[in-house]
C-alpha cells in the first residue's frame, strides 16, 4: 500500500495560550495613543493621577502614562493603610523611580479607621470596600486638587470575576488596562519594563495579611484566562470540559462570571418613558 | 489617463462638524501648497462628525446638498489658485427623504474662477453611496440609527467609471463585484474601523483589511483606494491604515494605523486593462452571469429552505 502521509490539525486546547498573546510592542503603540487621545485630545487634560498599590496592573499604567504624558506630567499616589504591606510602598516607590513620575503618599488610616472604629463588628469585606472606596474619594480630590485626571487599573479578569470595590477602583473615567485579561498584563508589564519583583509576585489586594487574589478564586489567574477567554467568546462549559479543562475550574469561574454582570453596570434605574436615558435616549460617552 | 490621488487620513473632534470642516479646509490649502496635482481626495467614513453618534445620527445629519453646499464654500475659501479643481469623496451621515443613511458623496470643487471657465468640470454631486451592509453587532450598531442603502452603482467622472463603498460593504465580496460589472475601475473604500484583537503582527481589523482589499483588487483588477479613520472615540480606537492597491493587489502606499496622515498615489488607469488582459476573472464572471443570476434569484425564492 503506498501510504499518504496524514496531517492532522491541531485541536484546541486547553493548555494553550494562543488566544491571550499579545503583540506588546504594537499593544504599547495602541495604548500610549489611547492615554493621549482620552485624556489630553478629548478631555483637555495634560496630567493624570494614578493610585499606586505597589501590583502589577497600577505599575504598568505608571509606565504607560508616562510614556503618555511624560512622566512629570504624572502624579502616583500611595496610599497605604496600617495594614499594608510594607513590600506595597516598596515596590509602588520602585516603579515612581523607574518611571521618574511623581510620588506621593496619603495614609488612609485616620480616614478610614474614623469610620471603621464606629463599626467594630465589620468583616474583612466591609473593611477593604471602606478602604477601596477612601482610596477612590483621595484619589478624585487629589486630582482635582492637581488639575489632572484620574486614570484606572482594573484588569478584565478581576472586571470579570467582580474583584473589585464597585464604584471604588473601577470608578476613574479612563482605563488602559480593562480589555487586558491579567496574564496579558503580565506579559505587557515584563516587555514595558515593570521591575521583576513586581511582576514576578503573587497578585494581592493587600487587604488583609497574606491574602492573595489567587487563593480568594480557587483558580490561578493563567487557568482562569483561559477559560474566560473561551466562555466570552461564547464556548459552553460543555464544550470547555471536552477540550480539557477541569469541570470544577470551569464552574469556578463561571460562578464568578454570571454572578456579576450587575458590577459592569451603572445602577439600576426605573424605566418610566419612551425618553429614559441609555435606553431610548442614546448619545456615546464622548458625545 | 492618469488620476493623482490623495487620502487624508485624520482624526475628526466628536460631534463637531463646523471645526472638522475648518480642519478639511486645512488640508485643502495643504494640498494646494504641498501636493497641488491631487485631482481626488479620498476621506474616511464619517469624517466631519465622527462614527460613534448613536442617537446624536440626528443631531448632525445632512443632506447631500447641505453638505456639497458646505464643501464648495469651504474649498473656495481656502484655495487660491484660479484654476482649482478637486474631486473628493467622503462619508457623512445623511438625511434624504426622511430617512437617516451612512452615506458617502462624490463631488466635484472648483474654484470660482474655474467654474465660470467652460474649459473645466462644473462643480457638482457626482454621486451618493448608502452603505448597502450595516454592521449591527458586537460594538456596531448601524441599523437601529440609520437606514440601509439599496444599490451598489458605478459611476462616471472625468477619470472614468468609479464605485463608492463603505466599510462593511467591501467585507462581502458581492459589494466589489457588482461595483467591478457595473464597470468601475476605481473602488473607493471609505472606512470607520475600530481596532480589536493585538495577538499578531497587525490589529486584527487591520489584518482582515489587508486580505480583503487586495483581494478585491487582484478579483476584478480594479483599483482600490481605502481610507479609515484614526483616533479614539470613547475608547474604541479607529486603524486607519489607509492604502491604494494596483489592479494586481500590490499596496502602493500605506497610512499609519494610528497617527493621521495624508498620502499621494498615482492611479494608471490603463493598468486595469493591462492586469485583465493576463487574468480575466471579471470577463469570466460576466460570461457565466445568466446562470448566477438563475441560482441566486432561485435562491432569493426560497430562503428558508431546508
Amino acid at each position: 500500500m503506498n501510504r499518504l502521509p496524514i496531517l492532522r490539525a491541531r485541536p484546541l486546547a486547553a493548555e494553550a495560550d494562543d488566544n491571550l498573546n499579545v503583540n506588546e510592542p504594537l499593544l504599547t503603540e495602541w495604548l500610549i495613543a489611547f492615554l493621549r487621545d482620552e485624556i489630553v485630545r478629548r478631555r483637555g487634560f495634560s496630567k493624570a493621577v494614578v493610585g499606586l498599590s505597589g501590583g502589577v496592573d497600577s505599575s504598568l499604567v505608571a509606565f504607560l502614562l508616562a510614556r503618555a504624558l511624560g512622566p512629570e506630567n504624572v502624579y502616583g499616589i500611595r496610599m497605604p493603610y496600617r495594614t499594608s504591606s510594607q513590600d506595597s510602598l516598596d515596590h509602588a516607590a520602585l516603579v515612581a523611580k523607574a518611571t521618574g513620575i511623581n510620588m506621593e503618599t496619603i495614609e488612609i488610616t485616620d480616614a478610614a479607621d474614623g469610620y471603621l472604629n464606629l463599626c467594630p463588628e465589620a468583616d474583612g469585606r466591609r473593611r477593604g470596600n471602606v478602604m477601596a472606596r477612601v482610596r477612590m474619594i483621595i484619589l478624585f480630590d487629589q486630582s482635582q486638587k492637581l488639575g489632572t485626571l484620574p486614570v484606572g487599573t482594573g484588569n478584565k479578569t478581576e472586571r470579570l470575576f467582580g474583584y473589585f470595590t464597585w464604584h471604588a477602583d473601577d470608578s476613574p473615567p479612563v482605563n488602559p488596562l480593562g480589555d487586558l485579561y491579567k496574564t496579558q498584563v503580565w506579559a505587557l508589564s515584563k516587555y514595558i519594563g515593570v521591575p521583576d519583583v513586581i511582576v514576578n509576585k503573587p497578585a494581592s489586594a493587600d487587604l488583609i495579611v497574606g491574602q492573595t487574589d489567587e487563593g480568594d478564586f480557587g483558580i490561578s489567574y493563567p487557568k482562569a484566562d483561559r477559560i474566560l477567554c473561551y466562555l466570552l467568546r461564547g464556548f459552553t462549559a460543555l464544550r470547555l470540559i471536552e477540550m480539557g479543562f477541569p469541570e470544577a475550574e470551569v464552574a469556578i469561574v463561571k460562578r464568578r462570571l454570571d454572578s456579576t454582570h450587575w458590577k459592569r453596570h451603572l445602577p439600576t434605574v426605573a424605566m418610566l418613558s419612551s425618553t429614559s436615558i441609555n435606553d431610548y435616549y442614546l448619545r456615546p460617552v464622548d458625545y | 489617463m492618469k488620476i493623482e490621488v490623495a487620502v487624508g487620513q485624520i482624526k475628526p473632534r466628536k460631534g463637531e462638524y463646523v471645526s472638522n470642516l475648518r480642519r478639511l479646509g486645512e488640508m485643502f490649502e495643504q494640498i494646494e501648497a504641498d501636493a497641488p496635482e491631487t485631482q481626488v481626495l479620498v476621506l474616511p467614513e464619517t469624517v466631519l462628525t465622527g462614527y460613534f453618534l448613536e442617537g446624536g445620527v440626528r443631531d448632525l445629519a445632512l443632506t447631500r446638498s447641505q453638505l456639497f453646499d458646505d464643501l464648495l464654500r469651504i474649498y473656495r475659501e481656502c484655495v487660491q489658485r484660479a484654476d482649482a479643481v478637486l474631486d473628493i469623496c467622503l462619508g457623512f451621515y445623511e438625511l434624504g427623504e426622511g430617512k437617516y443613511y451612512n452615506s458617502a458623496l462624490y463631488a466635484t470643487l472648483t474654484s470660482e474662477i474655474a467654474e465660470a471657465d467652460s474649459d473645466h468640470p462644473r462643480a457638482s454631486i457626482l454621486h451618493v453611496h448608502r452603505k448597502f451592509f450595516l454592521p449591527t453587532y458586537g460594538v456596531f450598531d448601524e441599523k437601529r440609527f440609520v437606514s440601509r442603502g439599496r444599490t451598489v452603482e458605478a459611476f462616471p467622472t472625468r477619470f472614468g467609471t468609479v464605485a463608492v463603498l463603505i466599510c462593511e460593504d467591501a467585507w462581502h465580496s458581492i459589494s466589489a463585484t457588482l461595483a467591478a460589472l457595473r464597470g468601475a475601475q476605481v473602488v473607493y473604500v471609505v472606512s470607520a474601523s475600530p481596532g480589536r484583537d493585538f495577538g499578531g503582527t497587525h490589529v486584527g481589523n487591520v489584518a482582515r483589511w489587508n486580505v480583503l482589499l487586495p483581494g478585491i483588487a487582484d478579483e476584478h483588477n480594479v483599483w482600490v483606494v481605502y481610507a479609515g479613520l484614526v483616533g479614539f472615540e470613547g475608547g474604541k480606537g479607529f486603524t486607519g491604515s489607509s492604502q491604494v492597491i494596483d489592479p494586481w493587489g500590490n499596496v502602493l502606499v500605506l497610512g499609519s494605523a494610528i497617527d493621521e496622515c495624508l498620502l499621494q498615489a498615482t492611479v494608471e488607469m490603463e493598468d486595469v486593462a493591462t492586469a485583465r488582459a493576463s487574468s480575466p476573472l471579471l470577463a469570466d464572471l460576466e460570461a457565466a452571469l445568466g446562470d448566477i443570476t438563475m441560482e441566486l434569484e432561485q435562491i432569493a425564492r426560497n430562503p428558508h429552505r431546508a
